[in-house]
């Protein structure tokens, strides 16, 4: 199946690229990490403190992450117009977006995973015995971030002030998103740790329909 | 002309009628007092401003499937007057909530929701004025219009859900539920009052965009 | 003499209109080009030579208007797969290697062996010793030479070149124009825009001359391919 083939190529690029300079990768870890410090300082992260505010803080830490790590995602093609040059190739546009938001994915739950342990040490919350459901809550959100994340980044790139622009499109958009996962992150932090699958599948359907969205409109984000 | 005055002129009455009806034919209502009569007023721009978004939508979305510039005037022309009749329900919630509740502001589900589809909106056109090119503007607001509105279920929803779990005083109470029947009566009439003011100030605004259009037209077509 | 591994394709504009706002880029343009002939557009900056190749390479929409392609007596408004854009920019990604940009490109066009196709056309344009060098590295007769490769992946029948000798230094430009001599002799159709005189627009059988988004010179209507490319103002 073409497009099946030409995300595999695309998220090839996208994972070599990244993997080869690192460079999203490291400014986006480092950013969390800032952002968790920060955070210590506006409440006393004791253990039922940390479980309170901490799932919250997270996640907010998270999406402001990513309204980063996304800008490049489409202003990069601008360079040498290789956009121009992977719709002139691809046999299904919607390759390029699937590609992206794969990817993207990949390099938001990364960071992610990476700075678990480092929230559970610095704010004291056990986290050891809930890691996959933890895991499985970061992708769904990550997912959920990554859709409307990659199409925004399509309309940025072609906008004034788009460091700023993402952001501003993104966020109030994503308030599901945040609510959703930071439940079911705290769930899984609290005394009796427990799966919340009514977020999850809220998260899913938040998946669902802006990925449903997105291969609907696509193509025309990438217009001329 | 004659058609704008009658409009107008019929507009006008229905406000000032419903604004009579709020004060002198509605009974009191039992707990609240005399501030419960700014319901009617909140409510109905709340349900003026829905409407509004729901025609900026399918602007929207006719404006990708048929790249005819009307629907853009109409989009952006819906927006704005939904957003002002948002900003309505934003300043009312808190007028009433204060000599209730004795505080501005309690994060109830619905104007929390209003607050973040507000915000949607506003960074809808806050990305118009990022984009110079009138094709390109009104494509890119036009998808991110389309992503917008999935949204709002989506908010109003987890929201809804989240304050269910951790609840909080809730301002008004449903409209329509509990409403003895003249107070029903009121309220629809103060609805359909709402909706004749907002489609006024749609086809002015939108006008008002049209001839923006036009000239600005011109005057590239000048300039080159 | 083997057979051409394309099939030789005509492109048709009808009333292609342009607009970016209020501004024309192109009005109603009406063109044809032939199977197998090499076409030059030439005009000022701003004339619509640019957004020409891009309309007829499907990147941009027309505003109005239609582009299709001719295939014998077939006739289709899909654009063609194998249709190839040398842009003014690259298209090439700088941080991967030669090797890798081409292979990407192969693979997505899906074209059968993309290893073979790739080292082929790295010897072609002459970059076999660098293939592993990252495109960064590369100079801008190198980058060319590059982008002229990721063209010709698909054995293009339609070839559309937007100011191709930009950056060359003379020895580029020749062998520029020899590459295209080739691929002019072996029948595949060609579009370029250009700026003046060269070696390169010695190839033309066929020029038109833009001027504010319309035709205003064709050779098919009598005008000297000369004429074309010097006017005054160019």
């Amino acid at each position: 199946m073409a497009l099946l083939s030409n995300t595999a190529v695309v998220l090839g690029k996208e994972l070599r690229t990244e993997f080869r300079s690192r460079e999203l990768l490291t400014t986006t870890v480092v950013f969390i990490l800032m952002v968790v410090v920060l955070f210590s300082f506006t409440f006393d992260p004791t253990t039922t403190e940390s479980r309170r505010f901490g799932p919250g803080l997270l996640w907010l830490a998270f999406l402001f992450a990513a309204s980063l790590m996304l800008q490049p995602c489409f202003l990069r093609e601008q360079n040498n117009d290789t956009l121009s040059a992977l719709r002139l190739s691809v046999s299904a546009p919607f390759a390029i977006f699937l590609a992206k938001l794969i990817a993207n994915t990949f390099f938001l739950l990364l960071t992610e995973i990476l700075m678990l342990p480092v929230f559970a040490i610095l704010y004291n919350v056990h986290i050891l015995s809930v890691i996959p459901q933890l895991v499985l809550v970061f992708f769904l959100g990550s997912l959920g971030v990554a859709i409307p994340g990659t199409a925004f980044s399509a309309i940025s790139a072609q906008a004034r002030m788009r460091e700023l622009l993402l952001p501003l499109l993104l966020l109030p958009l994503l308030t599901p998103v945040l609510i959703a996962s930071t439940e079911a992150t705290a769930a899984l932090l609290d005394l009796n740790p427990e799966l919340r699958r009514d977020w999850l599948g809220f998260l899913a359907g938040f998946d669902v329909v802006f990925l449903t969205a997105l291969w609907l409109f696509g193509e025309y984000l990438l217009e001329e | 002309m004659a058609k704008r005055a009658i409009l107008g002129f019929l507009t006008l009455s229905l406000v000032v009628a419903a604004a009579f009806a709020s004060f002198y034919v509605v009974p009191m209502e039992r707990t609240m007092g005399p501030i419960q009569r700014i319901f009617y007023f909140h409510a109905a721009s709340a349900w003026a401003g829905m409407t509004a978004f729901m025609i900026c939508f399918v602007g929207n979305l006719l404006y990708v499937l048929r790249r005819q510039q009307k629907w853009d005037w109409l989009g952006v022309s819906a927006a704005e007057v939904g957003l002002a009749f948002t900003t309505i329900v934003l300043i009312t919630g808190p007028i009433w909530a204060r000599p209730v509740w004795g505080i501005w502001w309690t994060w109830d589900w619905r104007l929390t929701s209003t607050f973040v589809m507000w915000l949607l909106y506003i960074s809808y056109l806050l990305l118009r004025t990022l984009i110079e090119e009138p094709d390109r503007r009104a494509l890119l607001s036009a998808l991110f219009g389309i992503f917008a509105f999935l949204d709002v279920p989506l908010v109003y929803f987890s929201i809804r859900w989240w304050r269910t779990q951790h609840p909080q005083p809730v301002v008004m109470g449903g409209p329509g539920s509990g409403l003895e029947p003249t107070m029903r009566k009121v309220f629809f009439f103060s609805v359909l009052a709402m909706h004749l003011l907002m489609i006024l100030l749609l086809s002015e605004r939108y006008k008002l965009e049209k001839m923006g259009g036009e000239v600005e037209d011109l005057r590239r077509e000048a300039e080159a | 003499m083997t057979a051409p591994a394309f099939s030789p394709t005509g492109i048709r504009f009808e009333n292609i209109e342009k607009r970016y706002g209020g501004l024309y880029a192109l009005r109603r343009v009406s063109l044809e080009i032939a199977a197998g002939e090499c076409a030059v557009f030439a005009g000022r900056n701003g004339s619509g030579k640019t957004t020409l190749l891009r309309v007829a390479s499907r990147l941009a929409r027309p505003s109005y208007g239609k582009v299709s392609y001719l295939n014998g007596s077939a006739e289709t408004s899909e654009v063609p797969a194998a249709t190839g854009f040398v842009a003014h920019a690259t298209m090439v990604y700088d941080e991967l290697t030669a090797e890798e940009n081409l292979l990407l490109f192969a693979k997505l066009q899906g074209i059968a062996d993309p290893a073979l196709r790739t080292e082929t056309l790295l010897g072609e344009v002459g970059l076999l010793e660098r293939r592993s060098s990252l495109v960064r590295t590369f100079s801008r007769g190198m980058r060319q030479r590059v982008a002229i490769a990721r063209a010709l992946l698909n054995e293009p029948s339609v070839l559309l070149l937007d100011e191709p000798a930009t950056g060359l230094d003379p020895q580029g430009i020749t062998w520029l124009a020899e590459s295209l001599r080739k691929m002019r002799d072996a029948g595949r159709t060609i579009l370029m825009s250009l700026h003046g005189e060269s070696e390169i627009s010695a190839l033309a059988t066929r020029a038109v001359r833009l001027d504010a988004g319309a035709v205003v010179a064709d050779t098919t209507a009598g005008a000297s391919l000369r004429s074309i490319l010097t006017f005054a103002g160019a």
